[in-house]
């Protein structure tokens, strides 16, 4: 059983991570990032290249691929999103636009980087084998760094004057714009931060579970699936999320694994009574 | 009088006709070749785009070696081959839509799809429309009577499980063997004959009902209880080549000790990055490539592809085969060209000699036994296992 909390709490805090970019982008714009999980392919993508391909430092290639999505990010919010956000008075049109982004990313990925499942070498390498727990170095340091960086993003968003101002901007954006936030400028601040997490964990992953062109469109799923859980646009929401789904699967995997593939039928049975009763999830706060 | 605006002029009108003359001459060349579309349905973009590419990628560098080398000769026709390919997205209902699109190209020949569900959706459609296609997928129903047109492109899992099942009792003293599959319809059915098989052989099956989401990308959580049980061999039926790294590194990461296996084909690139030595020792079904077996012209094809392609996939080892077959059946019976019912009345006696393999290879359609009629494309069942970044060959077997 103490394998199967480990491999949960590992599990929750990969996903919680990939989570937050999301949710951060849903909070600020109301804006569902169908290309989150290309985001994090190429972040995956951009690391193996420089760490793998190249043979540069980890740290060197978690910051390209962080800087390089945190570009991609801003440019979207301001030449795409912003722009059909401006002109469109229906919200489908932005989910137009994210899927078609995801498309478009999709498209790119598998012409520049192929159809292979790449991956790099480890970054520690041994495994932890004590008190009945298995779990390798290199997943423990990626857990950890992890959750330095949930908390950094935290504390960020709590006390920093770029984290008050989107926290505002969440909260009511009329309101943030009438006591003089920039609401353009914190927008494509926020769209830059959540599509440099995306990158940033793509790249800290792709040390251990690789990367390959197709798995974008999968990750993102997941990633709302934690959103939904936790409840959209809440930073806590998609953190417990991700905890919340790591854990479900870890121990479903485990307890239900004679009966075949139902751990996740029973996680989206689950989630459908759950959002019946709490349609807002855990945390999340009434749109529109 | 000459000035400079003429003179540009003069050199500019020069220039068009210098290249009109050089497009004339190529085109008329061309010409002298008739054209052969040969058609591809299947996967080449999403998580399985790495079986389909390596598919359409095989047939695209054999085509233009073959037309750079001045075409293919068919009766008293030479033709350059034309790769006409639709990306079916592993889903069946597009499938289904690039069979059509094939149908109305009149294409008579079309490779693929990858998968079982799709090879079963463009059934009606081939059949109505007179296209022999090659699926890479496994369910005997499409190779059976009274279905005519699917021929199988490589070995089925139930023709290289036992054998392989049967070498590891022999020669490794496995005794306990554990399964695991991706919950969808090919390897599901892999597993499930792979059960059988391995029951048949007397070997105590210890985990047979474990099966993960194909797009997991953290495995250690499913393979934590198999681990548990101690298997002398794992086997992962039928698993993609982007997953199966994972699988291998989870397991030895969790500290499993036994052999490991799988009946689909893998690529060693992706083996040395994704596991590194932990997959030393991974068992898998290859093609014709690996070094004791490879002829000239199969190292030549391995380095045309990875010239066009800038890399090579080891899964072309086996997918090389399918054009060749069609063009070769061709040759020996040119009225089959347009016509399937003699390409399939060719089949029964065809034999060609395999440019793949050293020795006296031939090519030739088998699958009598499996299915009762010949539907299949006798490929070289060569079993490898993966050693410090490349396939070594453990041994050959054949089907008929």
């Amino acid at each position: 059983m103490e394998q199967v909390i480990a491999n949960g709490l590992y599990l929750g805090a990969q996903y919680a991570l990939i989570a937050l970019g999301l949710t951060l982008i849903f909070a600020l714009m109301n804006v569902l990032n169908f290309a989150h999980g290309q985001m994090y392919v190429l972040g995956g993508f951009i690391t193996y290249t420089v760490y793998g391909q190249l043979g540069l430092p980890f740290v060197v290639a978690l910051l390209a691929s962080g800087v390089t999505l945190a570009v991609i990010g801003a440019l979207m919010e301001k030449f795409l999103f912003r722009t059909v956000i401006r002109r469109s008075h229906r919200e489908e049109s932005t989910m137009l636009l994210a899927a078609a982004t995801a498309f478009f990313f999709d498209a790119v990925i598998l012409l520049l980087f192929g159809e292979k499942q790449r991956g790099v070498p480890k970054i520690v390498k041994g495994v932890f084998n004590d008190v009945g727990i298995i779990m390798p170095y290199d997943r423990i340091v990626v857990g950890a760094l992890a959750i330095v960086f949930i908390a950094a993003f935290v504390l960020y968003m709590q006390y920093s004057r770029v984290g008050r101002a989107m926290r505002a901007l969440a909260q009511d954006r009329v309101a943030a714009q009438l006591m003089g936030v920039r609401v353009d400028r914190y927008s494509m601040i926020g769209f830059a931060m959540g599509a440099m997490l995306a990158g940033v964990v793509g790249g800290l992953l792709v040390t251990i579970t690789g990367v390959n062109s197709g798995i974008g469109g999968p990750i993102s799923i997941k990633a709302f699936l934690m959103v939904m859980i936790g409840g959209a646009g809440v930073v806590g929401g998609a953190i417990a999320g991700g905890f919340i789904l790591g854990m479900m699967e870890s121990v479903g995997l485990t307890v239900l694994r004679e009966y075949g593939d139902v751990t996740y039928l029973v996680i989206f049975a689950a989630l459908m009574v759950f959002l019946s009763i709490r349609p807002n999830g855990l945390m999340g706060k009434p749109w529109g | 009088m000459i000035n400079r605006r003429s003179t540009l002029k003069s050199m500019a009108l020069g220039a068009v006709s210098t290249l009109a003359i050089a497009a004339v001459g190529i085109a008329s060349a061309q010409a002298e070749n008739k054209e052969l579309k040969i058609g591809f349905v299947g996967v080449t973009s999403g998580p399985a785009a790495a079986w389909g590419t390596s598919n359409v990628r095989s047939m695209q560098t054999r085509a233009a070696w073959l037309n750079e080398t001045g075409g293919v000769k068919i009766g008293n026709d030479t033709y350059n081959i034309n790769i006409v390919t639709f990306d079916d997205q592993k889903d069946p209902k597009r499938a289904i839509a690039g069979m059509e699109k094939m149908a109305q190209e009149g294409i008579h020949y079309v490779v693929g799809p990858n998968v079982d569900d799709g090879a079963a959706a463009v059934r009606p459609v081939a059949e109505a429309n007179g296209i022999i296609y090659f699926p890479y997928a496994f369910p005997k129903a499409l190779y059976q009577k009274p279905a005519s047109n699917a021929v199988l492109g490589m070995i089925a899992n139930y023709q290289s499980g036992p054998a392989i099942y049967k070498y590891l009792k022999e020669n490794k003293g496995v005794k306990k063997i554990a399964f695991v599959a991706a919950n969808e319809s090919d390897p599901l059915s892999q597993r499930d004959s792979g059960v059988e098989a391995a029951k048949a052989l007397g070997l105590e099956v210890v985990a047979q009902n474990d099966t993960y989401q194909n797009d997991t990308r953290d495995f250690t959580p499913v393979l934590t209880p198999i681990v548990a049980l101690k298997p002398d061999l794992l086997v992962l039926s039928g698993v993609a080549p982007a997953n199966a790294p994972l699988l291998i590194r989870a397991a030895r990461e969790l500290g499993y000790e036994g052999l490991i296996s799988t009946e689909t084909a893998q690529d060693a690139k992706v083996l040395e990055e994704g596991a590194g030595e932990y997959a030393n020792g991974f068992i898998s079904v290859g093609g014709a490539s690996t070094p004791e077996i490879a002829s000239d012209e199969m190292k030549e094809f391995v380095t045309r592809y990875t010239k066009m392609f800038g890399e090579y996939n080891d899964e072309s080892n086996t997918k090389v085969y399918a054009l060749e077959y069609i063009l070769d059946t061709l040759k020996a019976n040119p009225a089959a060209i347009n016509d399937v019912a003699e390409f399939k009345k060719t089949m029964d006696s065809f034999s060609a000699p395999n440019p793949f393999l050293k020795g006296d290879a031939k090519l030739s359609y088998v699958g009598a036994t499996s299915f009762g009629q010949k539907r299949q494309l006798s490929v070289p069942m060569v079993v490898n296992e993966y050693k410090d970044g490349a396939f070594q060959t453990l041994f050959v077997g054949s089907v008929d």
